[in-house]
């Protein structure tokens, strides 16, 4: 492990069987685990290459424990890691050695389906998959879908801000989620939003979304669902580069067509993923894009032919429209097949997730490629295109001494190299430990005491999941200063009237 | 009279809030002015005013994005947008006409600071879903940036969501980046007829729930509806469905959207002109413009729950005269109060209290505003969280103090 983490608290330390006894009076039975061997399956998230082993686990059921939990570890100034099913691939959910780890997963039941009012009321241990299978009978689904979507839960979207392959028409976790309740690190229940629009005060709602699990625990949420498009149709195009591909991915845009899903990838990623799921990608190109227009059958006919026909115009050297539901669900079964088609060919791998403006890519991609060399590592791309959201995937073995650091280190220099092209460090895995470090690299000190006074607004203990997000922890105290430059200030040089 | 300062640049702006901060001076940040009657009326010692930070600085429509610096006219964003087929698809709405202002005034900072939208709300969002970054001066006179310029990003905090509707009580903004999206090919609207409110939210559901990706859902009541005579059958209640698109899908929808509907009773179709003029109406509410026959009248903003719009607006007319229109398939209500001392805000805020959602006094004289709470009124604990996070901006309380809540 590279990233330093806070130093343990010895005194938490000293009393640990009577705060294990403490949160068993509160969470009953087995929701209390403190055995070594039982707390091994919680020691790190989906970023495995972390793992710390907490001081306790505890699985409340209720909204109220989690409150008494909470406001016991608030009194006792004892650190808590909240965590949803573990998929974090930046380790937002890792353990601190002198923490609580508060699993949500029992928070698993689907409280509420209104069709009248297109929402959906869950608890946050309710998988993302499925909120939509609880109303795909009558036709409905949830559209954010990250990939981890089997497992991934709701409350961990709403802490990662998760978004999926269909952002670009219908938006990240932000844009779907209506209300929460949430408890405060100091056992506070506070609603925000409900089944209704927009906040009556400050969105806050909008800042607990994304927030990694900093500033409160989520114990309900409610999101909305939409109809189901009619249809869908996907065009497989194959091109010669990635700058014609990424030519095509602007004038598709540019012509006013917002698809369904695009992605893009590169030759390494083509090639480990038709080996693998044989989805009849051609092997003789640069940069595969997959199109997918949905809604009525009338409107993606005649936006595939016009996306047909922008892809011709762009070089393509392949395109094929799905003819038939299983042609479409083929090629997305190598995209969607990607990830674990390159654990084939390499005994590890690093997933990364920058975001560049999408006119960026064929830069990216070719500084990427120098780096590949100088690192001596190989890397495999896949690309939302639609919104510009990069997964290199660098290629690794841990078990060669020193390719996990070299590995790191060639995934910092393409975030930074993100940062520098005009994009950001993470698009949708969030920062966590991962990318703590790099922060810097995109917010100044000032940018980032003002993000921390707000954490220090929620939690003014910096109790909650510390040592994530933020490279240096300030404490409140200091972070509220004000330094007031009285006289130096050129207000005479203002017009006034 | 208070001071004006005019800022020239954002280094005018951390200059001004930092001026502000050693003289103890309250400020009211400002564009072009057009909201200052919407909140509770300022406690300030000066207006900052923003309307001379003007600019695209950034416009790639390939890349859906654009970057302006916080003064720029929202019209000159408009046209530059329309000029390659995309606009803001959060259709923010104009609160001139509302207010007794003209019509197509205000800077982009304004739209954001008031987390506009429009009909197109329930589709597309509101102005907070679009905007990715920016750059700001805080309550503490220091300069800081949020979010970017691409339309996933996941990095720090989220502060852009605070800052849409915070009514620059956090802080000043001074440039802002948005994501654009391609604007539609055609439009359509279909109208039902003669519905009652509550029939009216049980089409609306039946046609947000169907395939048919409406775009907007508005209900306008009889005595409403004749105030938007040039654009529809002028003495019937109307509830309209806006699809847009490409041809071929409008059409295809347009009829299965007939279909669904013709349980409801008698309907009427509108052009692509014609649904444009109604729903700039709709959006703009200018059935209760200010130089109207409602003009006179305070003005309720309300959220709800789409099904609970009917019941809400029945609770309210059961006890009062007033005036009702519903967007938002029902969720949004834009209520016209006879001109009264209290605003009837007791019989509002019961209303919403037992239906759910925030209510807004949007229109009211300054003295009605100072003592009627404009925004809904908070529970003890998301009130001090509220504050905690106001002070977390702005310590010392020199950005629109007192705006939105007495005290904070």
């Amino acid at each position: 492990m590279s990233v330093k983490m806070p130093v343990l608290d010895q005194r938490t330390l000293a009393r640990r069987d009577d705060i294990v006894r403490a949160l068993r009076a509160i969470v009953p039975g087995e929701g209390v685990i403190a055995h070594e061997r039982e707390m091994r399956p919680y020691e790190s998230d989906g970023l495995t290459a972390y793992r710390q082993l907490p001081m306790v686990v505890v699985l409340p059921d209720t909204t109220q424990q989690v409150s008494r939990v909470l406001a016991y570890c608030h009194a006792n100034e004892i650190k808590v890691v909240p965590r949803g099913a573990g998929t974090s691939l930046s380790g937002g959910a890792l353990p601190l050695g002198d923490g609580v780890l508060l699993g949500m997963a029992k928070f698993n039941r689907v409280r509420e389906i209104d069709f009248d009012n297109r929402v959906v009321v869950v608890e946050p241990g309710v998988t993302n998959l499925a909120v939509t299978r609880a109303v795909e009978h009558a036709g409905f689904y949830y559209a954010p879908d990250p990939s981890s979507q089997i497992a991934c839960t709701i409350g961990g979207n709403i802490a990662e801000n998760s978004g999926g392959v269909h952002c670009l028409k219908y938006g990240m976790t932000t844009n779907n989620v209506l209300g929460c309740e949430i408890v405060l690190m100091t056992g506070e229940i506070i609603r925000l939003g409900g089944k209704h629009l927009d906040a009556g005060g400050y969105d806050l709602l909008g800042i607990v979304t994304g927030s990694e699990g900093l500033l409160g625990v989520v114990t309900e949420v409610t999101v909305r669902i939409l109809k189901k498009p009619e249809t869908a149709r996907a065009i497989l195009l194959g091109f010669a580069s990635s700058v014609d591909g990424g030519d095509c991915v602007a004038r598709i845009i540019g012509a006013g067509i917002i698809p369904g899903g695009m992605e893009m990838m590169d030759r390494p990623a083509i090639h480990a993923v038709e080996e693998f799921v044989h989805a009849g990608y051609p092997l003789d190109v640069e940069a595969l894009l997959i199109v997918e227009i949905d809604g009525p059958q009338a409107e993606c006919d005649h936006l595939i032919e016009r996306v047909s026909d922008i892809a011709k115009s762009c070089r393509a050297t392949t395109s094929r429209v799905s003819a038939s539901e299983e042609e479409r669900l083929l090629f997305w079964a190598g995209r969607k097949a990607a990830f674990p088609a390159v654990g084939r060919v390499s005994p590890d791998y690093y997933c990364m997730d920058g975001t560049i403006p999408r006119a960026k890519l064929p830069l990216v991609l070719q500084r990427m490629g120098e780096m590949s060399e100088k690192y001596g590592l190989a890397v495999a791309n896949v690309f939302h295109a639609g919104d510009g959201n990069l997964h290199p995937l660098i290629l690794y073995d841990a078990n060669n001494p020193g390719e996990l650091e070299r590995a790191e280190d060639f995934g910092s220099d393409i975030l930074r190299l993100c940062v520098e092209v005009g994009g950001v460090l993470t698009g949708e895995h969030g920062v966590g430990v991962e990318k703590r470090d790099l922060m810097p690299a995109m917010f100044s000190e000032i940018d980032l005491n003002q993000q921390q006074r707000l954490k220090c607004s929620f939690d003014e203990k910096g109790l909650l999941n510390p040592g994530k997000v933020f490279p240096t922890l300030h404490r409140c105290a200091e972070l509220g200063r004000m330094h007031i430059r009285a006289g130096k200030v050129p207000f005479p040089d203002i017009p006034r009237f | 009279m208070a001071d004006a300062v005019t800022a020239r640049d954002a280094s005018d702006v951390e200059a001004a809030v930092q001026w502000a901060l050693a003289e103890n001076k309250a400020l009211e940040i400002i564009g072009q002015g057009t909201k200052q009657r919407l909140g509770r009326p300022a406690q300030s010692d000066a207006t900052l005013n923003l309307s001379g930070l003007t600019g695209i600085t950034l416009y790639e429509p390939e890349e859906l994005v654009l970057s302006a610096k916080a003064g720029t006219p929202l019209a000159e964003i408009d046209a530059l947008l329309a000029a390659s087929a995309q606009e803001l698809a959060f259709e923010p709405m104009d609160y001139g006409p509302l207010l007794g202002l003209a019509a197509g005034a205000g800077t982009i900072g304004g739209v954001l600071a008031a987390n506009l939208s429009g009909p197109r709300r329930i589709k597309a969002g509101a102005a907070r879903d679009h905007f990715l970054g920016a750059c700001a001066v805080s309550g503490r006179g220091e300069t800081f940036k949020t979010g970017g310029r691409v339309v996933k990003n996941v990095t720090g905090y989220d502060l852009c969501k605070l800052l849409a509707g915070s009514w620059g009580t956090l802080a000043a903004m001074t440039d802002v980046t948005l994501k654009t999206l391609p604007r539609a090919e055609t439009e359509a609207t279909l109208v039902l007829l003669d519905l009652d409110n509550a029939a009216a939210m049980k089409a609306m559901a039946a046609a947000m729930s169907s395939s048919c990706d409406v775009s907007a859902a508005a209900h306008l009541p009889k005595n409403v509806a004749v105030r938007v005579s040039d654009s529809v059958p002028a003495t019937r209640a109307i509830t309209a469905f806006r699809l847009e698109g490409v041809a071929p899908s409008v059409v295809h929808r347009q009829s299965a959207l007939q279909a669904l509907t013709r349980p409801f009773g008698a309907q009427d179709m509108l052009n692509a002109a014609q649904s444009r003029a109604l729903w700039r109406a709709v959006r703009d509410v200018t059935p209760f413009a200010a130089n109207g026959p409602a003009g006179e009248h305070l003005i309720w903003r309300i959220s709800t729950a789409p099904t609970k719009g009917a019941e809400l607006a029945q609770r309210i007319l059961a006890a009062s005269d007033a005036e009702i229109m519903f967007d938002w398939a029902g969720g949004l209500l834009w209520v016209a109060i006879a001109a009264c001392d209290d605003a009837r805000a007791s019989l509002v805020r019961r209303a919403v209290e037992v239906c759910g959602g925030h209510a807004t006094l949007v229109r009211a004289p300054a003295a009605l505003r100072a003592t009627v709470a404009v925004f809904e009124p908070q529970q003890p604990g998301l009130a001090a969280l509220t504050k905690r996070v106001k002070q977390s901006f702005d310590p010392q309380g020199v950005l629109g103090p007192g705006r939105m809540w007495a005290g904070v």
